[in-house]
């Protein structure tokens, strides 16, 4: 299969983002989606949000007093930068790590969702009541390695 | 803040002045755990970013990450474990501390 190059460094050195108009309407309700949902105590964040010391409640409870500010803003300020950005045709380097922060996120809170494991595999019956969310969870997979590539230095 | 840069070798740990609980002079490790989620070009390219690592050195520690189910990506005093620990929770890793044992 010919590969479709999506993200492209260009010889200025921001990124050139080459998306279908149907890629960019699938991509569109997204952030406003993560965002809404960073607000709530979805079990779905439990991903966005890990323990520092899983076997010591009392220095994990500080530890996520310390950071949650932190790491909430960081996540809210990368969604809003792919937000407003979503029908971009060109991003800046801190726009694309941005947009692969909130990907990133996406993918952890559909995975947790789906219950995706080692063994998931994009072959999903037609039937399965799931079948639209594992294409998005793989959709997204696909573009973010794309962006990795993109990004990645050499 | 420390440096940014881990080390694996241990350092000499610098005990906080005004600490009240006596800690035991044993570095902190940031250990990152495997997840059938994270991409494994995405974990690599992380460990370069926030550590500063070689191509051939984060590709490495992805592996062990994903065929021993974890790696240790760097150590050092408390400060500086918990630090790192939480650059890799800003990016989905699954990154948890531990004392050396």
């Amino acid at each position: 299969m010919r590969r479709v190059q999506r993200v492209k460094r260009t010889r200025r050195g921001d990124f050139e983002l080459r998306l279908s108009k149907q890629e960019r309407t699938i991509l569109r309700s997204l952030p406003g989606q993560l965002r809404e949902l960073l607000g709530t105590g979805d079990p779905s964040l439990l991903r966005l949000f890990p323990p520092a010391y899983p076997e010591d409640p009392e220095l994990d409870s500080e530890y996520k007093r310390l950071v949650r500010d932190d790491l909430m803003g960081q996540k809210q300020a990368a969604v809003e930068v792919m937000e407003a950005t979503i029908d971009a045709k060109r991003l800046s380097e801190d726009q694309l790590e941005a947009w692969l922060g909130s990907l990133n996120d996406l993918r952890l809170v559909l995975g947790t969702k789906l219950e995706v494991t080692e063994e998931s595999t994009p072959d999903i019956p037609e039937d399965d009541p799931n079948v639209h969310l594992y294409a998005l969870y793989y959709y997204l997979g696909w573009l973010q390695e794309q962006v990795v590539e993109a990004l990645s230095p050499g | 803040m420390n440096s940014a840069r881990a080390s694996i070798a241990p350092v000499e740990v610098d005990r906080p002045s005004g600490e009240s609980v006596t800690r035991p002079d044993r570095p902190w490790l940031v250990v990152v755990w495997n997840d059938p989620i994270n991409l494994m070009s995405y974990v690599t390219y992380v460990f370069q970013k926030l550590f500063g690592y070689s191509y051939q050195k984060a590709t490495k520690l992805m592996l062990d990450v994903h065929h021993k189910g974890r790696a240790v990506v760097s150590s050092g005093t408390r400060e500086k474990a918990e630090f790192d620990t939480f650059r890799l929770h800003a990016h989905g890793l699954w990154a948890t501390m531990q004392h050396e044992s």
